[in-house]
C-alpha cells in the first residue's frame, strides 16, 4: 500500500455536487495523473463539510487548508501552486467578513470554532464509499467491543447512562426505548432506522447518510444486539438518490467484510439490514405510519399504545431510531457514557446538529453542544443576518415547531427550553427570518404544508388544518373579520387536543407561536388591512411617484383592469378602487416611479 | 405493434421482478417503485396487473398509489421541473419562482404541458438549502436561481437533451 503525502478532500454532499464538485474531483484526478503525482497525492470525495454557503469546498490534508467556492477551473491553480509548490492559493481562502482577513485553517474560522462534531465526526473526513476509511476512523470497533465484552443488558444500561435522547423530534430517551423492546419477548424483533427526513429545511440526516453511512449501520447492529433483533430496515426517502446509492454500497461492503450478516465476529450474533423506500409522505416520519408504510400500506398512523416497542412491525417488538441518534451511538461505546453525558445541558446530553438556513450569512450544517444559545448559533457561527438586515425571528422544529423572537435569543437551546418558549427541537431545522418576512404568511406557509401532508385519517387534522389555512388566507388577503383571531386560536387548541398523531397535534404550533409573539402583526392585517413586512400581495398599495413618472404610458398599457390614467408625458395615477394589486405596473416601469407599500 | 412489444417486455421484466422477491408480503411499495420506474407512471390497468400478481385487492393498490405523492397515475413530461418549496427556499423567494414558471409554461404545479414536454412540481426540500432558492430539472440542481435565469434554464435543458 502506497503512502500518500497529501490528500485532497472534496465535498461530495448534495449541495456541493449541485455546484459541480464532482467535476472538480475529476479535474483534480486528471491533473494529478498528468503531473505524475498519482503515487503521492490522493483525491477523496467526502461527505458534507457543513459549510454549504461557501461550497464547493476542497480541503488539503495534512496542511489543513480549506478552500471555499472552488470552481472546476480553479483546479490547475490548486495543483500548480499548492500541491506542487506548497504555496496556498490565497484567493480561494475564506474571508472573515468583519476583519476582511483570509483564513486558511478551518479550526480558526468562526463557523467551525464553536462547533463540536460527534454525529458528524466523519462527514467531510472520510470517503463514504470505502469501508476501510471508516474502519481506520475506529469504525466497527464499538460493535466488536460490545459483542466480545458486553451483555445486551449492559448495552442498554450504557445507553441509559449516556442520556442520549431521540434526535428526530420528540426527544424520547433512546436507552428507555431499547429497554422496553428488550423486555418484550418475541421470536423476532426489528430495528428500524427512520431516514424519512421530511421537515422542509432540515438535511442533517441526509448528510450523515451521504457522508458516513457505516456509522448508522454499526449503530443499528448495536441496537439489534441490545434488544435481541436480527433484522433491520432503513426507511429512506426515494428523493435522496445519493444517500440511497451510498447506503447500498455500504451495506454491500459491510456484508462482504462480515460486519453484517451471519455470526458477526464469530459471536453467534446475526444481523442483516434492508432498505425500504418512502414514497413522498411527510406523515411517514411518524413511527407508527412508518411501520405501516414498510408493511406496504397507506402510511396512516395507528393509536399508541400499543407502542412499537411492544407491537411494531408485523406486530413484533420494534424500535425506531432516527439517523442522527444512531450516528451518535458508536462513539458513546468507544468513549464511554460518562464522556457523552458530560457534554450538553442538565437534561439534554451531547450535541445537536442544526440545519441553519434562511436569511443568515453562513447557511449550513452545524453541530453544537446542547445548551448553546441561539445568539451564538445565529450570530457567531451563522455570521449574522444576510445583507445587514434586522433579525426578526427564528423558526425551529419545522412544521411542528414555532417561531422564537429576539427576546429569547439568549435562551440555552435544549429539548425542554425550546418547548418552554413555545417551539420544539424537531429534527433540527433552524430557519432564520429578517424584517422582510411576514409572520402571518410564514404561518400560512406551514399550514399549507401540513394541509397537503395530512394523511386524512382523523378529522381534526384533515379538516381542522384546512379551516386554519382558509382563515390565514383571508387574513393575508385583508378579508378577515375582527373576531377571526379568537377563532384561529380556538380552533388551533382543538386540533392540538384532538388529533390522532404527533403530526396533527403539533400542526397548529406555527399559528399559535406567531399569534403569541407577533400578535401586532396579525392585528395590522386584520384591523388596518396592512402587511407591515410588505409581503402580502393583496394588502399592498401601489402608487405612482409624481416626481419620477415621465408619462411614458408603459404601466397604463400593461395594467390588466386598465385603472392607470394620465396623458402622455404627464404623471400617471392609479385608481386604488379598481387596482387588483398584480404588480404589473411595478415591473413595467423603467424609472422606479411605482412605489409598493 | 412495436410499442406493444416494448410494453410486453416491460411486463415480463415486472413479473420477473415480482417473482424474484423473497417475501411478497409487504412488498407492494417496493413493487410500485419498480413499476413506475419501468412504465413512467401507474395507470389503472397496470395497477390491476400488480394487484393480480401480488394477489391483493386492486382497491388496496389504488389506495396506496393515491396516498403517496411520489406515485403518479398520469404520464409525466419529458422534463420535470421541481421548484423547491422547503422553508429555506421559501424565505428566499421560491414562491415567486414557482409563479413565474407556471406563467411561462401556462400550467400549474402538478400538471404536464399538452405537448408532453414539461411537468411542474413543487418539491419539499432538496436539502441544498445553501443554494436556496433551488430549481431541479430532471435531477439536475440549479442553485441561487433568479427569475431572469429561468428562460436560460429551460432552454439549456431542452438543448442538452436534443
Amino acid at each position: 500500500m502506497s503512502k500518500y503525502r497529501m490528500h485532497l478532500l472534496v465535498c461530495g454532499g448534495t449541495g456541493c455536487v449541485s455546484s459541480d464538485s464532482m467535476l472538480i474531483v475529476e479535474n483534480l484526478k486528471k491533473q494529478i495523473k498528468a503531473n505524475k503525482l498519482s503515487d503521492e497525492v490522493q483525491v477523496v470525495a467526502t461527505g458534507c463539510f457543513g459549510f454549504c454557503e461557501k461550497g464547493p469546498i476542497v480541503k488539503v490534508h495534512p496542511d489543513n487548508v480549506l478552500y471555499v467556492e472552488v470552481k472546476p477551473d480553479d483546479v490547475t491553480e490548486i495543483i500548480n501552486e499548492h500541491v506542487i509548490k506548497g504555496r496556498k492559493v490565497e484567493r480561494l481562502l475564506y474571508v472573515e467578513p468583519t476583519f476582511e482577513q483570509r483564513i486558511s485553517e478551518h479550526k480558526d474560522m468562526p463557523f467551525y470554532k464553536k462547533q463540536l462534531r460527534i454525529a458528524l465526526r466523519n462527514c467531510g473526513a472520510i470517503d463514504p464509499e470505502n469501508i476501510e476509511e471508516y474502519i481506520a476512523a475506529d469504525g466497527y470497533q464499538a460493535i466488536g467491543k460490545i459483542l466480545s465484552e458486553m451483555t445486551p443488558a449492559q448495552v442498554v444500561d450504557t445507553m441509559k447512562l449516556s442520556g442520549l435522547r431521540g434526535r428526530g423530534g420528540g426527544g424520547f430517551p433512546t436507552g428507555m426505548k431499547w429497554d422496553f423492546a428488550s423486555r418484550n419477548a418475541a421470536d423476532q424483533k426489528y430495528v428500524i432506522c427512520n431516514a424519512d427526513e421530511g421537515d422542509p429545511g432540515a438535511f442533517m440526516d441526509r448528510s450523515i447518510l451521504e457522508g458516513d453511512p457505516h456509522s448508522v449501520l454499526e449503530a443499528m447492529a448495536i441496537a439489534g444486539y441490545a434488544i435481541g433483533a436480527s433484522k433491520g430496515y432503513i426507511y429512506i426517502r426515494a428523493e435522496y438518490p445519493l444517500a440511497v446509492k451510498r447506503l447500498k454500497i455500504a451495506i454491500g461492503q459491510a456484508n462482504e467484510y462480515g460486519l453484517l450478516g451471519k455470526d458477526i465476529f464469530g459471536s453467534g450474533f446475526d444481523f442483516s439490514i434492508e432498505l425500504r423506500y418512502g414514497a413522498g409522505a411527510f406523515v411517514c416520519g411518524e413511527e407508527t405510519s412508518l411501520i405501516q408504510s414498510i408493511e406496504g400500506n397507506r402510511g396512516e398512523p395507528t393509536n399508541k399504545p400499543p407502542f412499537p416497542a411492544e407491537k411494531g412491525l408485523w406486530n413484533k417488538p420494534t424500535i425506531v431510531n432516527n439517523v442522527e441518534t444512531l450516528a451518535n451511538i458508536p462513539v458513546i461505546f468507544l468513549k464511554g457514557a460518562e464522556w457523552f453525558s458530560s457534554i450538553g445541558s442538565a437534561k439534554s446530553k451531547g450535541t445537536k446538529v442544526f440545519a441553519l438556513a434562511g436569511k443568515v450569512n453562513n447557511v449550513g450544517l452545524v453541530e453544537v453542544p446542547m445548551g448553546m444559545t441561539l445568539r451564538e448559533i445565529i450570530f457567531d457561527i451563522g455570521g449574522g443576518i444576510k445583507d445587514g438586515k434586522k433579525f426578526k425571528s427564528v423558526q425551529t422544529g419545522g412544521p411542528s415547531g414555532g417561531c422564537i423572537t429576539a427576546a429569547n435569543l439568549d435562551t440555552p437551546i435544549d429539548y425542554d427550553n425550546l418547548i418552554a418558549i413555545g417551539s420544539m427541537m424537531g429534527s433540527g431545522g433552524m430557519i432564520v427570518m429578517d424584517e422582510d418576512d411576514c409572520m402571518v404568511n410564514i404561518a400560512k406557509f406551514y399550514l399549507e404544508f401540513t394541509m397537503d401532508e395530512s394523511c386524512g385519517k382523523c378529522t381534526a387534522c384533515r379538516i381542522g388544518n384546512k379551516r386554519l389555512y382558509e382563515m390565514l388566507t383571508r387574513i393575508t388577503e385583508g378579508k378577515a373579520t375582527p373576531d377571526c383571531l379568537d377563532e384561529l386560536k380556538e380552533l388551533s387548541m382543538i386540533i392540538k387536543d384532538t388529533a390522532l398523531c404527533g403530526l396533527g397535534q403539533t400542526s397548529p404550533n406555527p399559528v399559535l407561536s406567531t399569534l403569541t409573539h407577533f400578535y401586532d402583526e396579525y392585528k395590522a392585517h386584520v384591523f388596518e388591512k396592512r402587511c407591515p413586512a410588505g409581503v402580502c400581495q393583496a394588502l399592498s398599495v401601489y402608487t405612482i411617484i409624481e416626481d419620477k413618472c415621465i408619462g411614458c404610458t408603459a404601466c397604463a398599457r400593461v395594467c390588466p383592469p386598465k385603472c392607470i390614467s394620465g396623458s402622455v408625458k404627464k404623471p400617471h395615477v392609479i385608481n386604488q378602487d379598481k387596482c387588483i394589486k398584480c404588480g404589473a405596473c411595478l415591473k413595467a416601469c423603467a424609472f422606479d416611479a411605482v412605489d409598493k407599500k | 405493434m412495436c410499442t406493444n412489444e416494448l410494453l410486453h417486455e416491460k411486463f415480463v421484466e415486472l413479473d420477473a421482478f415480482i417473482d424474484g422477491l423473497e417475501e411478497k408480503e409487504g412488498s407492494l411499495i417496493t413493487v410500485l417503485h419498480k413499476t413506475q420506474e419501468l412504465f413512467g407512471y401507474l395507470p389503472k390497468e397496470i395497477q390491476l396487473h400488480v394487484a393480480r400478481k401480488l394477489d391483493i385487492p386492486a382497491a388496496k393498490v389504488n389506495g396506496v398509489v393515491t396516498f403517496y405523492s411520489y406515485f403518479t397515475e398520469t404520464p409525466r413530461g419529458e422534463f420535470i421541473i421541481n421548484v423547491c418549496m422547503g422553508t429555506a427556499c421559501f424565505v428566499r423567494g421560491a414562491e415567486e419562482l414557482l409563479k413565474e414558471i407556471q406563467d411561462k409554461l401556462k400550467i400549474k404545479a402538478g400538471q404536464t404541458s399538452t405537448d408532453g414536454k414539461f411537468s411542474i412540481d413543487a418539491l419539499r426540500c432538496v436539502g441544498a438549502c445553501g443554494l436556496a432558492p433551488v430549481v431541479m430539472v430532471n435531477g439536475k440542481v440549479y442553485g441561487r436561481v433568479k427569475k431572469e435565469q429561468l428562460d436560460d434554464i429551460l432552454a439549456t435543458c431542452v438543448s442538452e437533451n436534443a
